[in-house]
């Protein structure tokens, strides 16, 4: 008898997926044409994209790069871009009216900012952080101008406050308050009384200095960055602390800080630059004028801290309460807690937040030009209204454009790792 | 045994008010108290001194005063004749009508780029992200005034529309022109009777939200659910068509037609208007379509499943168990972006808009010298519309949010 069932020994190797589920048919099939509807879309937005590119693609390869005015563009090809504005102006777009024999200044500026920024971004190299505290120092100095010892005196006397603090609380006193009250006024008798003569002395020994460059011909690029990152970088402290005011069970304080805030984002940023530029004169003593671009600094940052303010508020709001529980409980006081414990919880949710009141904030520095500062966009009017470029407009535009989304991009992208890394939970 | 001690009680000591946590914040409180009424008199009276410096006054009567220039676009009238406060009036409803279309469009498209960025589709997402980044991106000044040169630059002339055979045409069956100088509309003229009509509009829209309410009462009590959305609308269109039709079409619809070297007639949308309102609303819609995205997303996954083992078919899904959940995250950010859009419609100087800023912070303000006033006023009225709304906003989490515990 032979045995008549069959009992497979071998597995069977298993087949291949059918050709329209797998490779490049497979992709196309899932992805692009998994319903009629998908199907519509995907033809749609194809025939979208080669429209825009069908365009786009001759207009800008075929671009002119060097002609001397839009006139002799349109007598050569009409149809294709005029890129010689760029090559005629791009000096003006990235420095406005910085002086041409200067140019150095702001280009080292950029190069020192990114190398700055590098510690702060990746804490791989945070041993360098010390190149990102001297550097606003630095940058000013360089942009502006003038006696590099009035630059340092300002480091020097921070420096020796910081110092009198530390020794006064490890020798002499137990309580901080009244410790910094008296580091604050040791600095500033240091800079009433003692800097001015230092820095004449200093000037008379080893005078370095630069030429004076006034804030009035800060324009283009160096001036969306400077207000930018000065706002950035001022905007986020402010911005921490008006949040805990807004948080905070002292009712002055409180108010104080809910009414600033609301107040701030209750009117748009323009009518606080009018503010700046008209009105700040009447607040002020009769007679003093300080730096337009300071006053335009001091404004963007007010606007942004408190909307920074409002993102960090709804960080802490996300918290459990447990948190500031346990923190009491362990005994640290509220500075120790809100270092050690909420804030670097608080500021890991709201890091897109952040990062997107920083884009914004760069994003509006478009809108000094608006109160006649130089930036990239009011140069492009300016430019336009010269003879030779007049009626030239997507060069220009998409050029700046193209400048502010590389920055705002990157920082968008960056938050989108920081909070990978960030990630602890699953 | 121990008894519970009390510790020796100190006599109270100056350096307390700044060490001891008893007294420590109210202290605090004080200083920041006393510093800030000093910073407030130092610069009231700054301005005090400036103001007599400079012969100067406090006082809206400006307001009542001829105002001396026009304003191209109003939705009153208004003339050069009319007074300071009807022109920031006319600036005011200006900005407020920027503001209403721009949020109208700028919701359309935020909703339909949002949903159509999480679908399946690799390159619809992908397209629609392109959107989102561009837009988000770069500045909306630099929007504001491409989709301006776009408009003027791009279009033609009106006497393009000249002659036997024009460069240019209206579209849609001889009704729209879109020219240089902005676009024209048919605009409907209302004859006798047709007062009548809107009266029959406004009932079957009234009896269309009677009957949303019946329906959803229905389902609730039975469990059936019926054509909502078809039968509202039929209730909305059809007494009205019927009724328009019977009583011998009451609206007709005047269309614009070139004369001299302009169009007349018909309703004339400015381009300083069209690309401010459109440039605010894509711009707006970018951020729209992230939220509505983040909205979606964050109803978690198990909703879904939960809903789809119960038998619901996926466009029910979506209607009756995603959207709802994920409107209350939508919304708060949802209306603080449309608070953004009426903010930045003060932007309207960069194309010749004149709103609010360009009438009373503008014109106004240059005119009289009243900086301070003016500004006071634009502020103030800024500050309103932001407080209107985040009380709005308020509200809608307080009634909204889901309670727990």
């Amino acid at each position: 008898m032979t045995n008549i069932a069959f009992v497979r020994k071998k597995e069977i190797p298993p087949s291949a997926p059918p050709i329209t589920e797998v490779g490049l048919i497979g992709w196309l099939r899932q992805n692009l044409f998994s319903s009629w509807l998908n199907s519509i879309l995907t033809v749609l937005s194809v025939y979208f994209i080669v429209i825009i590119l069908w365009d786009f693609i001759p207009w800008a390869y075929g671009g002119h790069w060097n002609t001397k005015s839009l006139r002799e563009c349109l007598d050569l090809d009409p149809d294709v871009a005029c890129f010689s504005v760029l090559t005629a102006r791009w000096k003006q777009l990235l420095f406005g009216l910085y002086p041409a024999e200067e140019y150095w200044r702001p280009t080292l500026t950029f190069i020192f900012l990114l190398l700055a920024i590098v510690p702060i971004l990746f804490p791989k190299f945070f041993r360098f952080f010390w190149f990102s505290i001297i550097y606003p120092g630095l940058a000013v100095w360089l942009l502006w101008g003038g006696s590099f010892w009035s630059i340092s005196i300002v480091y020097i006397g921070l420096t020796l406050g910081a110092l009198f603090f530390l020794t006064l609380i490890r020798r002499y006193l137990k309580n901080y308050m009244i410790a910094a009250i008296l580091a604050f006024l040791f600095t500033a008798v240091f800079f009433l009384f003692i800097s001015n003569p230092v820095v004449g002395l200093l000037n008379v020994i080893l005078p370095i200095t630069l030429p004076f460059v006034e804030s009035l011909k800060m324009g283009g690029f160096t001036l969306s960055l400077i207000v930018g990152v000065t706002g950035i970088v001022a905007s986020f402290p402010i911005g921490i602390l008006l949040a805990l005011g807004r948080q905070s069970n002292l009712p002055v304080i409180k108010m104080i800080c809910v009414g600033f805030i609301e107040f701030i984002r209750g009117v748009p940023l323009i009518t606080l630059l009018f503010v700046a530029s008209v009105l700040l004169n009447y607040f002020l003593p009769p007679g003093t004028n300080f730096d337009i671009v300071l006053r335009v600094v001091i404004m963007v940052t007010l606007f942004s801290a408190a909307y920074m303010a409002e993102v960090i508020r709804g960080g802490l709001a996300g918290l459990p309460l447990g948190q500031h529980e346990a923190s009491a409980s362990l005994g640290l006081t509220y500075w120790q807690s809100q270092r050690l414990i909420i804030m670097p919880q608080a500021l890991k949710i709201s890091i897109p937040g952040i990062v997107n009141t920083f884009i914004g904030l760069f994003k509006d520095t478009t809108l000094v030009s608006i109160i006649s500062l130089r930036d990239p966009v009011g140069l492009a009017s300016t430019i336009r209204a010269d003879q030779k470029w007049n009626g030239i407009y997507w060069e220009l535009y998409v050029a700046i454009g193209l400048m502010f989304f590389i920055f705002c991009w990157g920082m968008s992208q960056y938050s989108q790792y920081l909070e990978r890394k960030l990630k602890t939970d699953k | 045994m121990s008894s519970p001690t009390l510790p020796p009680s100190e006599s109270f000591k100056f350096s307390m008010l700044l060490s001891d946590t008893r007294y420590r914040g109210m202290s605090l409180q004080v200083i920041t108290f006393i510093i800030f009424m000093a910073v407030f008199f130092w610069l009231v009276d700054n301005t005090i001194k400036n103001l007599a410096l400079l012969d100067k006054d406090v006082s809206f009567n400006f307001l009542w005063l001829r105002a001396g220039y026009d304003i191209n676009q109003r939705l009153i009238p208004y003339t050069s004749d009319s007074t300071h406060g009807m022109a920031a009036l006319v600036g005011i409803l200006n900005t407020l009508l920027v503001a209403f279309v721009g949020c109208i469009i700028a919701t359309v498209l935020g909703l339909f780029v949002g949903i159509l960025r999480l679908s399946k589709n690799w390159i619809v997402a992908k397209l629609m992200s392109a959107y989102i980044e561009g837009f988000r991106n770069v500045p909306v000044l630099l929007w504001i005034v491409m989709v301006f040169a776009l408009l003027t630059e791009f279009t033609p002339a009106p006497r393009a529309f000249k002659g036997a055979e024009p460069e240019a045409t209206m579209l849609f069956f001889e009704s729209i022109a879109i020219t240089n100088r902005g676009t024209y509309f048919p605009a409907p003229v209302l004859v006798e009777g047709a007062y009548w009509l809107l009266l029959c509009f406004g009932l079957s829209i009234v009896a269309s939200i009677y009957f949303i309410r019946y329906a959803n009462k229905q389902k609730k009590d039975t469990g059936k659910s019926l054509p909502t959305f078809w039968i509202s609308v039929a209730v909305i269109i059809f007494p009205t068509l019927i009724l328009f039709f019977a009583m011998g079409q009451p609206v007709s619809l005047e269309y614009p037609y070139l004369k001299g070297f302009n169009f007349k007639d018909g309703i004339h949308l400015r381009n300083s208007f069209l690309a401010l309102t459109l440039a605010l609303a894509f711009y707006t819609s970018a951020f729209i379509a992230e939220i509505v995205r983040a909205g979606i997303m964050a109803v978690s996954k198990g909703q879904t499943e939960a809903a789809a083992s119960l038998g619901l078919r996926p466009n029910k899904i979506m209607s009756l168990i995603i959207l709802p959940q994920a409107l209350r995250i939508i919304v708060p950010p949802l209306i603080s972006n449309y608070l953004n859009l009426t903010k930045n419609s003060s932007l309207a100087i960069a194309v010749g808009y004149m709103d609010v800023r360009g009438t009373l912070g503008g014109i106004t303000l240059n005119q009289t010298g009243r900086e301070l006033e003016s500004m006071l006023l634009l502020m103030g009225f800024y500050l309103a519309v932001s407080l209107l709304i985040s009380s709005f906003i308020n509200y809608f989490n307080r009634s909204f949010q889901i309670v727990v515990r």
